[in-house]
C-alpha cells in the first residue's frame, strides 16, 4: 500500500482545474500503487469526468501535477489507456478492427496489431466473434470488447468511467466478477469512476470519496476484503459496514 | 442466405404503392384526353406519348448520351469541389467561419439569370453545363459532409485523442467514416439535382442533349416529344438515384445492417 514502501505508479499533486467562473478541481491529491484498484465515487456534477480528462492527459489543470512511475505525465496521454461511458465500439469496424483502433493509431501496422489482440478474445469471451460488428454483440460483450481495445495498448494505467453504467444490473454483476478476476490476474493499475458504491467497494482496493465541487478528496477507505471478490460478498456484514461509511460521506458531501 | 431475398422482397414492397398510384395516374390521363377531345399539342395522351416517343428512340437516346455525359462531368467537378470544401472547413475553424456564408450565399445565385450569361462567356461546350450543375449540387454535398464530420461524437474524439491520435488521424479513423452516411444522403439529393441542372444547362443553349431536345421540339409544338423527353429524363434520375443505394451497399455496407438491428 503507497502510504508504507511509497512504492506508487501514479501520483496526483493537489490538481486544480477551473472553467471561467467555475472552479471545478480544488487541489484533488492522491496515489495508486502498481496493481492497485482505486475507485472514486463523488456526488454528481462534482468534476469526476474534469478530473479524469486531466489525468488522462486530455485537458490541462491550472496548476499541479500528474506523476507516473515518478515522471512528469501532465497532459500527457500515453501513460493512460481510458475507457469512456459509451463502449463507442465503430460500426464500420469488425470486432476484432474495433479491439486494434488504439494499436494502429499508434502506428503499428494493422496485422501486428490484430495478432496482438486475438489471443486476448478467449479471456474476454470473445472467442469466435473477431469478424463479427458491433452490432452483433451483446451489451457485457460490447463492454468487454471495449475494455480489451483498452488494455491491449499495454498502457501504464487504466482509467475506466463508469463502463458498465449503461447494463442491467444482472450482466452488470457478471461483468463485475470477470473484471475482478482478470484484473487480478494480468496484475492492471486501474483507477475507477463510479455511481454506483456498491460496484465501488466490490471492485476496488480503496475507494476515494470526492467532495461537492469545487472538489478534493473527502474521504479515503480501505476495502479491506478478501481476493478473488465473490457475489456472496456483498450481503456480508463487513461489506455493509464499508458502504454505509461511504454513503455516510456523500450523503455529508451533498448540498 | 436469405438476406437478398428479403431485400428483393423489401424493395418490391416500397416501389409497387408508387407503380400502383402512377398507373391510375396514367389511366385518368388518358380516360381525359379521350373523353374531352383535347388536341394533342396542348395535351397528348400518355399512349400517343409513348408510341411517338419510341418512334423517335433514335433521336431521344442520341440526346440522352450528351445529357448523361454533362451530367457525370458536372457532378464529378461538384464531388471534388464538396469534398475539398467540406475537408478543408473540417480543418479549420477559420475557412468554418469564412466559407459558410459564402456558401449560403451561392445558393442564392438566380441560376435562371447566370446559366444564360454562362453561355456567353464560355459559348456551347461542356464547361457553361458543368458549372451550373456543379453550382446547383455541390452545395448539399458540402454541407452533408461538412456537418457528418462534425456530428462526431465528442467522446469518440476524446477516445481518439487519448490514443495519442493526431487530427489527421482523428479524422481518417472516425471522422471520415462516421460521416459516410450523410454524405450518401447528400449525395441522393445532389444527384437528382444534377439530371435537372443539366436539362436546364441545355435548355438556354446546347448542340446536342435533352434540353435543347425539349426545347426545339416545344418550339415546334411537339408537346408529346417534349413530354417524352421528360420521362426519359426522370428515368434517368430514378437510374441514378438507384445507383447511390448499389454505391452506398458497396462502401458502407455496415450502416443499413446496424440500423436494422437498433
Amino acid at each position: 500500500m503507497p502510504e508504507g514502501g511509497h512504492e506508487t505508479k501514479l501520483v496526483l499533486e493537489d490538481l486544480r482545474k477551473a472553467y471561467p467562473g467555475l472552479p471545478v478541481l480544488d487541489g484533488v491529491t492522491f496515489d495508486v500503487a502498481p496493481g492497485e484498484f482505486v475507485s472514486v465515487i463523488g456526488p454528481s456534477g462534482c468534476g469526476k469526468s474534469t478530473l479524469f480528462n486531466v489525468i488522462a492527459g486530455l485537458e490541462r489543470p491550472d496548476s499541479g501535477r500528474v506523476l507516473v512511475d515518478g515522471e512528469d505525465a501532465t497532459g500527457r496521454v500515453e501513460p493512460f489507456a481510458y475507457m469512456p461511458q459509451q463502449d463507442l465500439l465503430f460500426p464500420w469496424r469488425t470486432v476484432l478492427d474495433n479491439t486494434t483502433l488504439g494499436l494502429e493509431v499508434a502506428g503499428m501496422s494493422r496485422r501486428a496489431a490484430r495478432e496482438r489482440a486475438r489471443p486476448l478474445f478467449a479471456e474476454f469471451g470473445l472467442s469466435g466473434f473477431e469478424s463479427a460488428h458491433p452490432y452483433e454483440l451483446s451489451g457485457g460483450m460490447r463492454q468487454r470488447a471495449a475494455l480489451l481495445r483498452t488494455v491491449v495498448q499495454d498502457r501504464a494505467v487504466l482509467l475506466l468511467d463508469e463502463p458498465f453504467g449503461a447494463l442491467d444490473s444482472l450482466t452488470r454483476t457478471d461483468m463485475q466478477t470477470w473484471l475482478d478476476d482478470v484484473r487480478t490476474r494480468f496484475g492492471w493499475t486501474v483507477l475507477l469512476i463510479t455511481h454506483d458504491i456498491r460496484e465501488a467497494v466490490f471492485l476496488s482496493d480503496r475507494v476515494l470519496v470526492l467532495g461537492p465541487r469545487p472538489t478534493h478528496v473527502r474521504r479515503e477507505v480501505s476495502v479491506d476484503l478478501p481476493r478473488p471478490r465473490e457475489i456472496g460478498l456483498i450481503t456480508s456484514p463487513q461489506f455493509a459496514a464499508i458502504e454505509e461509511e461511504l454513503l455516510a460521506v456523500l450523503r455529508n458531501g451533498s448540498r | 442466405m436469405t438476406a437478398p431475398r428479403t431485400g428483393a422482397r423489401r424493395t418490391a414492397s416500397a416501389v409497387v404503392p408508387s407503380l400502383v398510384l402512377v398507373a391510375l395516374g396514367l389511366v385518368a390521363w388518358q380516360w381525359y384526353v379521350t373523353a374531352a377531345g383535347v388536341r394533342p399539342q396542348v395535351l397528348p395522351s400518355p399512349l400517343r406519348v409513348a408510341t411517338q416517343g419510341w418512334a423517335f428512340r433514335e433521336q431521344l437516346w442520341a440526346n440522352t448520351l450528351p445529357t448523361l455525359q454533362v451530367t457525370a462531368v458536372g457532378f464529378g467537378v461538384s464531388l471534388a469541389v464538396g469534398w475539398a470544401l467540406a475537408i478543408a472547413v473540417d480543418f479549420s475553424p477559420w475557412l468554418r467561419r469564412a466559407l459558410t456564408p459564402l456558401l449560403v450565399a451561392s445558393q442564392t445565385l438566380p441560376i435562371i439569370a447566370i446559366a444564360p450569361l454562362l453561355i456567353i462567356w464560355f459559348g456551347f461546350g461542356l464547361l457553361p453545363k458543368v458549372l451550373v450543375i456543379a453550382l446547383v449540387t455541390f452545395f448539399p454535398i458540402a454541407v452533408g459532409l461538412i456537418e457528418g464530420f462534425s456530428a462526431t461524437d465528442r467522446q469518440a474524439t476524446n477516445l481518439l485523442r487519448s490514443m495519442g491520435a493526431s487530427r489527421w488521424k482523428q479524422f481518417r479513423y472516425v471522422r471520415l467514416p462516421g460521416a459516410m452516411p450523410s454524405f450518401f444522403t447528400a449525395l441522393r439529393i445532389g444527384i437528382t439535382y444534377a439530371v435537372t441542372g443539366a436539362i436546364f444547362a441545355e435548355y438556354v443553349g446546347a448542340t446536342a442533349g435533352l434540353g435543347i431536345f425539349m426545347s426545339l421540339q416545344k418550339n415546334s409544338f411537339r408537346t408529346d416529344l417534349v413530354l417524352a423527353a421528360v420521362v426519359v429524363t426522370a428515368l434517368l434520375s430514378v437510374a441514378l438515384f438507384v445507383l447511390t443505394y448499389l454505391v452506398q451497399r458497396l462502401v458502407i455496407p455496415w450502416h443499413g445492417k446496424e440500423r436494422r438491428r437498433a
